[in-house]
């Protein structure tokens, strides 16, 4: 019993260490705004973490706004509302599909490459060699990755909105036949700038600073093995993917929830 | 300029250094030969302020390193050149741009002297040709030579080598002896070469240490050494199989320990 309670003390302290060095990187890497030389880094990495998910984003969204579409239609052709079609899909899209499935994604396509990349480093002394020469890997590395993950998200979230919205109305309007002017108008009336399209946008936001912390410090933290490097890439993927599920639950609540 | 007292540190439970004592002096080369896993690496990462000592302390120019402050640490170590034993190259740089890492990093120097610097620091390890290759490209006796270009390229004031000599060919070797020395001898440099080789190391060592156990068991010059009475030392240098010095972490007696797997 005192054994239990031991163990679970020092895993506790642990944890809390843990969590206190999470926020501590964080901060002194985000408050390290890139300018000068570092810019290009910037750059580089919004190249490796944005434009390299760009694919597998337009890939996704186009079928998932095809599925929806699909659904909404073949239900709400039966009372004869298919115009509600555009805008049901646009909302589910923007609200919730759009900031959910690409945080899920860039988890799994960003976040696990920055981990793996970040924790090679560690592993083959480059972190150590770097503060050996009078360079903070906290500026030089783990900041620039966090602000492309940063400013990428959100526009990866754009993207999958459009294209998603694009996939829907090719099976909608193209292929069933729905009336393209009706699933228009329908988006266009019922879409508002800042309760549907900027509180999806403040979500991805959100998701993507819990991504890059999380990502980042796995790296950072990983055991210095081979073996550490690929368990540490697993808890990125597992761990971001399930922080995002349950931050959308809170974030809807919150957003959306009427009381 | 670097002076160890009582130093005393612990990984877990054991002891890897115990009251250890050393100095290193200004413009000189100082080597320290001890078997492998006796902490040469563990004590140069001290000596760049990774690693604090439990007991004890290490100066440099009568400043105790465990207790700067992180600027003063940074500073300090604009003035440091390390050598990783395992090169450390920064995989994300092809040669080129890893030499120039530290002079764009605390320079200001235009491009071209940039250039001509990285050039000329590539030519002194007889790597100007591969300027162009990334990390992966090198063999390991070659990204070693890379790294000790870069390790010299803002002329440090103090140079750790961990392990220079490992995987070089005689030629490399020779060419790697008279530069650690011409470095040493044109910048003032103050050298501290950490390594097993013993007798490339006596070449080019002013003074030496041997360590082993945690303690250095002998030092001097490096004929001082040669001739040393030890028997733990000479065994050291000669190579020898057996004597004071275990070849074998402590572990239980082989007969015994085969005699139990078979019983299973
Ligand atoms: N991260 C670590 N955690 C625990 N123990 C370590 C760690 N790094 C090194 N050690 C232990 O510290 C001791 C000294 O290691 P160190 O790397 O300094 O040896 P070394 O003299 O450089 O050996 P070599 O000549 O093989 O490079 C070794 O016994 C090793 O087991
Ligand atoms: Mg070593």
């Amino acid at each position: 019993m005192i054994a239990l309670l031991d163990r679970l003390g020092v895993w506790a302290l642990n944890y809390l260490s843990r969590l206190g060095r999470a926020t501590s990187m964080w901060f002194t890497s985000v408050a390290h705004i890139p300018h000068g030389q570092d810019m290009h880094l910037v750059l580089n990495q919004l190249h490796h973490v944005g434009v390299r998910s760009v694919l597998i984003i337009v890939l996704s969204a186009f079928s998932i706004g095809a599925v929806i579409a699909l659904q909404f239609h073949t239900q709400l052709s039966r009372f004869g509302a298919e115009d509600a079609v555009g805008l049901g899909l646009t909302l589910t899209l923007l609200r919730e599909l759009g900031p959910v499935v690409t945080g899920l994604l860039f988890a799994g396509r960003a976040g696990s490459a920055i981990t793996a990349e970040i924790g090679l480093m560690k592993t083959t002394e480059q972190l150590s060699s770097m503060e050996m020469m009078g360079v903070d890997p906290l500026y030089r590395i783990v900041a620039p990755r966090l602000w492309a993950g940063i400013i990428s998200m959100p526009l990866l979230t754009i993207i999958f909105n459009v294209v998603g919205i694009f996939g829907g109305f090719i099976v909608a309007v193209q292929w069933l036949g729905s009336d393209p002017g009706g699933f228009w108008s329908g988006m266009q009336a019922g879409v508002e700038l800042w309760n549907d399209i900027g509180k999806g946008l403040l979500k991805s936001l959100l998701f993507a600073l819990v991504i890059t912390w999380i990502a980042v410090f796995q790296g950072y933290d990983t055991e210095p093995t081979a073996e550490g490097v690929g368990l540490a890439t697993t808890r990125t993927v597992v761990l971001s993917s399930v922080v995002v599920l349950a931050m959308d639950f809170f974030l809807t609540l919150i957003m959306y929830g009427d009381f | 300029m670097i002076e160890i007292k009582g130093l005393s540190f612990k990984r877990d439970s054991r002891f890897i250094f115990q009251n250890l004592e050393m100095t290193v002096a200004q413009g000189k080369i100082t080597a320290i030969l001890g078997p492998s896993g006796s902490g040469k690496t563990t004590l140069l990462r001290m000596i760049g302020g990774q690693l604090k000592p439990q007991y004890g302390f290490l100066k440099y120019k009568g400043k105790d390193i465990a207790s700067m402050s992180r600027s003063e640490l940074f500073g300090f170590r604009k003035n440091l050149g390390m050598l990783f034993q395992s090169s450390a190259l920064f995989t994300d740089l092809n040669v080129f741009e890893n030499v120039a890492f530290p002079l764009r990093r605390h320079t200001n120097l235009s491009r071209q002297a940039i250039r001509d610097l990285v050039l000329m620091k590539l030519n002194a390890v007889g790597l100007r040709g591969a300027a162009s290759l990334e990390p992966s490209q090198l063999s390991g006796g070659m990204a070693r030579r890379v790294a000790l270009a870069r390790a010299i390229a803002l002329d440090p004031h103090l140079l750790l080598y961990d392990e220079p000599f490992t995987g070089q060919d005689p030629i490399s070797m020779g060419i790697l002896i008279s530069l650690i020395k011409s470095l040493s001898g044109t910048l003032n440099a103050t050298s501290l070469i950490v390594s097993h080789d013993v007798m490339e190391t006596l070449t080019i060592a002013d003074y030496v240490y041997v360590i082993f156990d945690g303690s250095v068991i002998g030092e001097g010059t490096p004929r001082e050494i040669l001739d040393s009475s030890s028997p733990k030392v000479q065994q050291f240098i000669n190579g020898t199989r057996n004597g004071p010095v275990p070849f074998h972490l402590d572990a239980e007696d082989l007969e015994k320990q085969l005699m139990v797997v078979e019983k299973n």
